[in-house]
């Protein structure tokens, strides 16, 4: 509050204040919303299914958002009150609901129908720096496949770059930690969620199934245009 | 198999047979924590030493619930005799960690792993843990374990009826 005011205060323009914008900045919170799936429920079948998908979407994504939003309320109510204590015991619900958030956003965009390109390699720069860095895109997806195989409890795997040594990594976060936990020049390109509430219906526990399956909808096109914005 | 688990946990920094292990204990204890009539409460010593140390069977069901939905991905929820406090308390676990580690007793568990009720349940873990504690909880095995647990932890003078 009191640091809207001062902002206020030593305003230098002689313009009008923008009352709404104003109202807007001593709220200063932006809260979340569901994004939309780019194609139906059921476009990803037979790798996965409808039901998962809906249930993913609909269910687990959207309680991760109305989770953050909460917490995001409590904690500008905390900062507002001046309650430390409070804003310290919000990181965990902050980290675990709004990591679920960013982590399911990057992966429905992850995911492409096969007749949307789902599946088909990864041409351009990306191609070719997965050649250079794991020597092809097979021992690539094996590597990881065996890093979500081995994955213990819930998490994701990564295929990330690192913007600062130009390198591209392969990396797991536990339970809904983003990969930028992992490292801050870390920037996420593929993410395979390895929880059991991503395959569990269809595949049972057989995990490694879904991994297999699971090249054959991945969107190489949203990857290679993330990796070329980032070596740019 | 508890010395199996003390030892690879490795106060804290667990070796790789850890989690097999671990989760072959824990699966064992879930097996035998339940029965098909089970729910309903706990009886005579064991409802005594709840309600001392909840305050109410029904509060300490709502902390057990509690834990189960506020559990951040994988793991178990326990009523546990803590053996330095000497209290019952509930407790929550991630991944195959259980409270052998911390040397304290277990007296029953419930796994909140999503694949433990995901194809019954979906994504509704609160219902679960419901009918988990009206329906299926066995409160004789958990008084079984209660009486072997007081040998080794004192609770205080037993109640001997006077003559």
């Amino acid at each position: 509050m009191a640091l809207s005011l001062r902002n206020l205060v030593s305003r230098n323009s002689l313009a009008p204040l923008p009352i709404g914008r104003l109202l807007l900045s001593t709220r200063g919170l932006q809260t979340f919303s569901l994004p939309d799936l780019p194609y139906d429920y059921g476009a990803l079948e037979p790798t996965i299914s409808g039901e998962i998908m809906m249930l993913h979407h609909q269910k687990h994504h959207q309680t991760y958002v109305t989770n953050y939003n909460k917490a995001l309320e409590q904690l500008d109510d905390a900062m507002n009150r001046g309650d430390p204590s409070t804003v310290v015991k919000l990181q965990s619900a902050l980290k675990f609901n709004g990591g679920g958030h960013i982590n399911h956003s990057i992966f429905w965009k992850n995911l492409a129908p096969v007749n949307e390109g789902g599946g088909e390699p990864p041409r351009g720069s990306l191609g070719w720096a997965i050649d250079t860095d794991f020597g092809s895109l097979e021992s690539l997806k094996q590597k990881m496949n065996a890093e979500g195989a081995a994955l213990q409890g819930s998490g994701w795997v990564w295929l990330g770059v690192d913007k600062e040594l130009k390198r591209l990594v392969v990396e797991t976060t536990a339970n809904q930690d983003p990969l930028v936990t992992k490292g801050p020049s870390l920037v996420p390109l593929i993410g395979l969620d390895v929880w059991e509430h991503a395959y569990y219906l269809q595949y049972k526990n057989v995990k490694p199934d879904y991994l297999n399956n699971i090249w054959k909808v991945i969107n190489w096109k949203y990857a290679s245009n993330v990796y070329e914005k980032e070596s740019a | 198999m508890d010395e199996l688990i003390k030892a690879t946990y490795n106060n804290g920094n667990p070796l790789p047979e850890f989690n097999n292990a671990a989760q072959v204990w824990n699966h064992n204890f879930f097996w035998e924590s339940m029965e098909p009539r089970g729910g309903d409460m706990p009886k005579l010593g064991l409802l005594d030493q709840i309600e001392k140390d909840f305050g109410s069977f029904t509060n300490f069901k709502e902390k057990f619930v509690d834990a189960a939905l506020t559990l951040f991905g994988s793991g178990w929820v326990w009523l546990v005799l803590k053996r330095q406090e000497r209290r019952l308390e509930v407790v929550k676990t991630s991944n195959a960690i259980n409270p052998l580690v911390w040397n304290d007793i277990p007296i029953i568990n419930l796994d909140v792993w999503e694949h433990a009720y995901y194809l019954d349940y979906k994504n509704d873990r609160a219902a679960y843990v419901k009918n988990f504690l009206d329906h299926l909880v066995s409160w004789d095995v958990a008084t079984a374990r209660m009486i072997r647990a007081e040998a080794f932890v004192n609770l205080g003078e037993p109640k001997i009826p006077v003559a």
